[in-house]
């Protein structure tokens, strides 16, 4: 599904990633956690196309293909979808507008027929259940006022409805209180399928109560420091991330 | 982006669809401007004496006028003395009746989207079609007169309803008022009239084509809307011109009068071709837009996309003279490549009670410049007027300019006036959220703009907003990148 090998990214001179290698596998789970201002974010952007960050060095194929080579909208529609950290305000554009358009902007794409009124209705109906959304969001203006939650249920529907093949979730669970959090697991989980990957960026192993990973990577400082099961989610919520630091640093010390 | 930003240029030099010529044969006196061509036009449109007079006042006025400095466009000095001020398409002499209409000119209209054949008509439109100088085309005319609705020709109506042009032209925007206004009133040629009964509710939209055909051609067309008592109408306007090199002039007059509950609705579409990439040739498009709300709760609402013409100078503004009268203002503007725009509105509360409202929307794209230029003005015996004012500037790339000229004039303590400005840049965030969820990087742009300027689209008609967004779309084809 998805290979990086030693990817190098820099913003403004600055690097930020310093060699990141990870293969994600169709139907695997990764969680990626870290300290603040790790890379994690940066990483997840580069995955989706952002133009702000310079990759530098290494590759990353996706199904097969050269995913720096691919523009943003191609990415989308080649189904990788990513749950952003801070979804975008826009002003005027309903909710309901908006999604209707993607379905069909990437159905089109994927050579499937688009959808009618009615198909679309019945299935934002079924999929804003799943998510646990307010359907009167969907008359106004696109995350413009949302609550921070509603934010990130939104984004959950998104992806329901988009229905990707690699869902990166970037922070989808900092700020849900417990019960929108279960609803996302949940809707995280039903998604989950042999052919659909994801990577969960987070920093709170609660959400890996929900959805279990089966991989869990450290990233610090631009570099992915150390990978385990589960059970590494659950020795950082119990020890921080201070003995990673201190073996990390000593090793570049030497 | 380098691949997608190429098949947006690729749209970029097609965008005109208007910009072709029609061979439609025309009479067209020699160019130039004194006092014999005033009294020419007169005659040829076979006019009133009093008429006549009321032109050639208007041109000695004009004469001692000078161009406006004020507003913040820039262009080489105009040579009045190279337009030609009247040209008119020839009538086929095999045509058997006067209504019949040359089918060359049925062809240029049905190009436009415009079929004025009964048979083809825009269910629920009446249309007036206008070329070059004057009308050649009225759909539903007879229809409509069952109510005692006068739609059509300003020419017919000078000569079928005299009455009613002397007791109202020049009512609202005196032949003195400006530079334009003053040359329009010496040479207007043609344009639309409308009169709606009192109490009468207008059942269908009023639209006015203007389309500008013969090169060195200025068009003058002078509107005039009467509302009497209890009535309303809404009228929609629409123009088109080829594309050439040279620049020509547009200086168009517009008045509306609302009486005692009356309300107008003037929705404009302006889409004179704006000038090539380099920004050569394109309209100058200088009109003068002004409304009466004259009688007690009257309501005049004017809702302009601008996307059009190499440089516009336009203010519609109302006059709220009736108490409890309302005004409104809906702009969008749209300015790209090196077209400039200066444009707003004026809001007058002279009775009391009067409320006003101004939403303006200004995008600007490529090297373009885009002013909105808007003053409220409250009288000495405007008790409780009230003004809400919101002025918004996108910026698309960094080498176009927006600018906001807010006037306030208060002479009555008792007044509420609110104004909010913003300028934003379309914003990269916006812009890679879309495209994350699969829309292209056209439509992600049409997406946020479009959400822009939601509020002054909601006031159109239905085919009208969708038209607009189209007009849209094309006109910022290529601007990102
Ligand atoms: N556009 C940018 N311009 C400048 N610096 C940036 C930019 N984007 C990221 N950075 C920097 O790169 C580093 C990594 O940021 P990133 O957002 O990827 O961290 P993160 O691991 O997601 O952190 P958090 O847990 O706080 O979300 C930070 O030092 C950040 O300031
Ligand atoms: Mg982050």
């Amino acid at each position: 599904m998805l290979i990086i090998k030693n990817l190098k990214v820099a913003v403004e001179e600055k690097e930020i990633l310093r060699g990141i290698n990870l293969e994600v596998k169709p139907g695997e789970v990764h969680a990626i956690m870290g300290p603040n201002g790790s890379g994690k974010s940066t990483l997840a952007n580069v995955l989706a196309g952002r133009e702000d960050y310079e990759v530098t060095d290494g590759a990353i194929q996706y199904q097969g293909h050269d995913l720096l080579e691919m523009e943003v909208d191609e990415r989308a529609q080649a189904g990788i979808f990513l749950a952003f950290q801070y979804p975008v305000e826009i002003p005027g554009v309903s909710t309901a507008t908006f999604l209707k358009s993607t379905v069909n902007a990437v159905r089109k794409a994927q050579g499937k027929e688009e959808l009618n009124a009615v198909q679309m209705l019945k299935l934002m109906r079924d999929k804003i259940k799943m998510v646990g959304m307010d359907e009167r969001l969907l008359q106004r203006s696109l995350n413009e006022g949302f609550s921070g939650g509603e934010k990130k249920r939104s984004e959950m529907l998104q992806m329901a409805l988009l229905e990707p093949k690699l869902g990166i979730l970037d922070e989808t669970d900092s700020g849900l209180d417990i019960d929108a959090l279960r609803i996302v697991a949940e809707a995280v989980n039903q998604l989950r399928s042999p052919d659909r990957s994801f990577i969960i960026v987070t920093h709170y192993q609660r959400l890996l109560d929900y959805i279990v990973p089966d991989f869990v990577h450290v990233l610090y400082n631009g570099r992915i420091v150390k990978s385990g099961d589960k059970n590494l989610a659950l020795q950082l919520e119990d020890k921080g991330y201070d003995w990673i630091k201190e073996e990390v640093d000593s090793l570049t010390a030497m | 982006m380098s691949e997608s930003m190429q098949t947006l240029e690729e749209h970029t030099r097609s965008d005109y669809k208007y910009g072709f010529t029609s061979d439609i044969e025309s009479e067209t006196i020699a160019k130039g401007l004194n006092e014999d061509v005033v009294r020419l036009i007169s005659r040829k449109k076979n006019e009133p004496e009093w008429l006549t007079e009321w032109r050639l006042k208007a041109f000695e006025h004009w004469k001692t006028m000078t161009e406006p400095k004020w507003p913040n466009v820039h262009y080489p000095p105009i040579d009045y003395q190279e337009i030609i001020y009247y040209s008119a398409p020839k009538k086929k002499e095999q045509l058997a009746s006067l209504d019949e209409v040359d089918p060359d000119l049925l062809e240029t209209f049905n190009k436009l989207g415009i079929p004025l054949e009964e048979q083809k008509l825009l269910a629920g439109v009446a249309v007036d079609a206008v070329l070059d100088s004057v009308s050649v085309k009225t759909t539903y005319k007879e229809k409509l007169a069952e109510l005692g609705i006068i739609f059509g020709s300003f020419s017919d109506a000078v000569q079928h309803h005299p009455e009613l042009i002397k007791k109202y032209l020049g009512s609202v925007v005196p032949a003195t008022d400006n530079y334009f206004a003053a040359l329009n009133s010496a040479v207007f040629s043609d344009g639309s009239f409308v009169y709606i009964p009192k109490g009468v509710r207008c059942p269908m939209e009023l639209s006015t084509y203007f389309r500008i055909n013969e090169r060195n051609t200025g068009q003058f067309e002078r509107t005039l809307i009467v509302a009497e008592e209890g009535s309303s109408v809404s009228y929609l306007e629409g123009c088109t011109a080829p594309m050439r090199d040279e620049n020509q002039l547009h200086a168009a007059v517009v008045e509306l009068i609302a009486l005692d509950d009356a309300t107008i609705k003037y929705s404009t579409v302006q889409n004179w071709y704006p000038g090539d990439k380099e920004g050569k040739g394109g309209i100058y498009n200088f009109v003068t837009k002004r409304g009466l709300c004259a009688g007690r709760n009257s309501k005049i609402t004017w809702t302009q996309v601008e996307t059009g013409s190499a440089i516009t100078w336009k203010y519609p503004s109302c006059v709220l003279k009736g108490d409890n009268s309302v005004g409104e203002f809906y702009s969008v503007a749209v300015t790209n490549n090196y077209q400039q725009a200066d444009t707003g509105t004026k809001m007058v509360h002279l009775g009391k009670n009067t409320r006003s409202t101004i939403i303006s929307k200004g995008i600007s794209a490529g090297f373009s410049n885009n002013s909105y230029r808007g003053l409220v003005k409250v009288g000495k015996k405007a008790e409780n007027a009230h003004n809400f004012s919101q002025c918004d500037s996108l910026l698309m790339g960094d080498k176009c300019g927006a600018h906001t000229f807010p006037y306030l004039e208060v002479e009555n303590n008792s007044a509420k006036v609110e104004h909010e400005a913003t300028t934003s840049k379309i914003g990269e965030d916006q812009l890679f959220y879309l495209m994350q969820r699969g829309l292209s990087e056209e439509d992600a742009v049409n997406m946020i703009v479009n959400g822009y300027c939601k509020e002054v689209f909601n006031e159109l008609p239905m085919e009208f907003a969708v038209e607009a967004q189209k007009l849209l779309a094309i006109s910022l084809e290529g601007s990102v990148g």
